[in-house]
């Protein structure tokens, strides 16, 4: 970055060709663990052994995955169908929730709501895991041990969320259109339903998209509170990985189908996705 | 707040539908001004009843039952017991707690301080006039959008003592095979890789866009006042930067400090001992094997909860003075 050359006229620095050698470099680092995982999902297991390391894919990706699937106690299947249901569940409602609860802080005048909002804010600061074990006695209590609503409910909203759409809509829905609605005779549910959600639709779908990948990530919660017999995937991986440590291309195989729903959805949205982290910060 | 002190609105952008019945005028106006009034309590208590129940409840109750023993499968039929702050107690004078602060501190460091690092160069260098610029951020930030579990199982192989890929570069360093899970160095070295590999390009980013909210004119009386590229970044880009800085760091030291899964899975992946001797066994490890791997122990680990939030705390307030102070 200390190229010597001072800055342009322009807008911004013109980059030189060293600021493309260090970010090039950056992405080859970024994106190598993900092409040496594909390359172990697609090779015979003696690949894993061979020096230098094998660079270029193999053939065996359908045997090393069908040996997944051949394994009852993964439960890999049924883990993928867990996340999706999971994932699913917990999106729309964070989403409806969030643009509900952001418009109401927004646009909607009530008692103690900067104080509400506040609480919200703190909230997001205090680690969720001083909370990890009562919760899970309460699980045990009514009876989700092992069972989906143990890993839906306690996620159904967030603080984050709320946050994220109050600032979205505060900016982008004008009072004036919000006014001519009610003078029409709307309630506000009707305002949220008809004038504030198609407003905000682009921020809700940053929203949803990240709450889907939080939720698909997740590893220490669903652990906790699930076995291998009723998993999530990032379940099911672990226990690939534990118990099956030796068949590389096996638990790679299983990695990787893991993780492809995740980069297609991030190819497809990631300017949305880097969007939305980024005016986050600015506004946070 | 009422409608008629509002000044004349403009014309409606959604038309009205024209055959609506009109209500009774008074009954009307009652239902509107409920609607006004509650309505917005109603829009919120979904996230007050979700966080209270499962998020404020739990955090209460976890306070309370560090200062009891606790067994967590059969409270319901045999009740706790008040010991005051025995639990506290035991935990200054457990060597393995000590061992996992130990851990957990040693691994945000050496994980915490070349990624913030490596993060403001990127930004530095993405906060410029380029080809490519969407490619070249998604490919910073795709590491972040995997999940914790892949990145560990991936990254132990790379760590092979035999056969993986670092120490297959390493080599041609003159350096000879590293045994990366038998030591606390090189435990720890791996497993700040792999939360720096996740982390940097997300925390690039939000330093990109801190960059970017900085106001050009201030670059370009910089550039007149004769600064150089690397004192305008000294002169301009720090001190604007600060606030998310703070916030960057501030993250990273809650997330950073609950370290679980990358040491977890990095060791073998179902149990939280984090090594044979303990190597990178973290305080979220040592309190989930107080808790939920002996369930009779729930009180103990409670408290290494508490401890927890407490160290959270403090760092994260002591950084918030320390930024603060260097701005002055």
């Amino acid at each position: 970055m200390t190229t010597g050359k001072s800055s342009q006229s322009g807008r911004l620095w013109r980059a030189s060709p060293l600021t493309y050698v260090a970010l090039i470099i950056a992405a080859l680092l970024s994106l190598y663990p993900f092409y040496y995982m594909f390359i172990i999902a697609t090779r015979a297991l003696d690949a894993i052994n061979s020096t230098p390391p094998p660079f270029t894919p193999g053939s065996a990706f359908f045997a090393n995955f069908g040996r997944v699937l051949t394994k009852p106690d993964v439960n890999f299947w049924l883990g993928l169908r867990n996340s999706v249901v999971v994932c699913t569940v917990i999106t729309v409602s964070v989403v409806l929730t969030s643009t509900l609860a952001g418009f109401a802080f927004a646009k909607l005048r009530f008692r103690g709501r900067n104080a509400l909002l506040l609480t919200i804010l703190m909230t997001m600061m205090i680690p969720t895991q001083l909370g990890l074990i009562p919760l899970w006695g309460m699980m045990l209590d009514l009876g989700w041990y092992d069972n989906l609503a143990a890993v839906i409910v306690p996620f159904l909203t967030s603080a984050f969320g709320v946050f994220m759409m109050r600032q979205y809509t505060a900016s982008a829905v004008s009072d004036e259109l919000i006014e001519a609605a009610r003078v029409d005779g709307c309630t506000t549910l009707r305002i949220y339903w008809n004038v504030v959600l198609p407003a905000v639709l682009p921020a809700a779908a940053v929203l949803g998209l990240l709450t889907f990948m939080a939720q698909w990530n997740d590893f220490l919660w669903p652990r906790a509170i699930l076995t291998p017999e009723h998993p999530t995937l990032q379940v099911s991986l672990g226990f690939i990985s534990y118990g099956y440590y030796t068949d590389y291309s096996m638990v790679f195989a299983a990695t990787a189908v893991g993780t492809l729903p995740l980069i297609l959805v991030f190819v497809a949205f990631g300017r949305q996705i880097i969007g939305g982290i980024m005016e986050g910060a600015v506004k946070a | 707040m009422s409608l008629s002190v509002k000044t004349p609105p403009v014309p409606p952008a959604r038309v009205q539908p024209p055959g609506r019945p009109r209500r009774a005028a008074t009954r009307g106006a009652w239902l509107n001004r409920l609607d006004l009034k509650g309505s917005p309590y109603l829009y919120i208590a979904p996230f007050f009843l979700v966080f209270g129940a499962f998020g404020a409840y739990p955090m209460l109750r976890t306070i309370y039952m560090s200062f009891n023993k606790w067994d967590l499968v059969n409270e319901r039929t045999q009740g706790h017991t008040f010991i005051g702050l025995k639990n506290y107690v035991d935990l200054i004078h457990a060597p393995y707690f000590w061992n996992a602060v130990q851990n957990t501190f040693g691994i945000f460091v050496v994980a915490t301080v070349p990624q913030l690092a490596m993060a403001l160069f990127l930004a530095n260098l993405l906060n410029r006039g380029l080809r490519a610029r969407t490619f070249l951020r998604m490919t910073v930030l795709v590491p972040n959008v995997t999940s914790v579990a892949a990145v560990a199982i991936v990254f132990g192989t790379l760590f092979q003592r035999d056969f993986g890929v670092i120490n297959w570069v390493l080599h041609f360093f003159g350096v000879s095979p590293v045994d990366w899970h038998a030591y606390k160095w090189s435990q720890w070295t791996a497993i700040a890789t792999m939360v720096d590999w996740r982390w940097t390009g997300y925390n690039t980013l939000i330093l990109l866009a801190g960059m970017q909210a900085i106001p050009k004119d201030l670059y370009e009386s910089a550039t007149i006042d004769g600064a150089g590229q690397w004192r305008q970044f000294w002169s301009v880009t720090m001190p604007m930067l600060r606030p998310t800085f703070l916030f960057v760091t501030v993250t990273s030291i809650v997330g950073g400090l609950q370290l679980f899964t990358e040491p977890v899975i990095f060791n073998n992946g179902y149990n939280v001992l984090g090594g044979t001797r303990r190597e990178a066994q973290t305080l979220t490890m040592y309190m989930w094997e107080n808790s939920l791997d002996n369930t009779n122990k729930a009180g103990y680990g409670a408290a290494v909860a508490v401890a927890l939030f407490l160290m959270i705390i403090i760092l994260a307030l002591g950084n918030y003075l320390l930024v603060r102070r260097t701005a002055k």
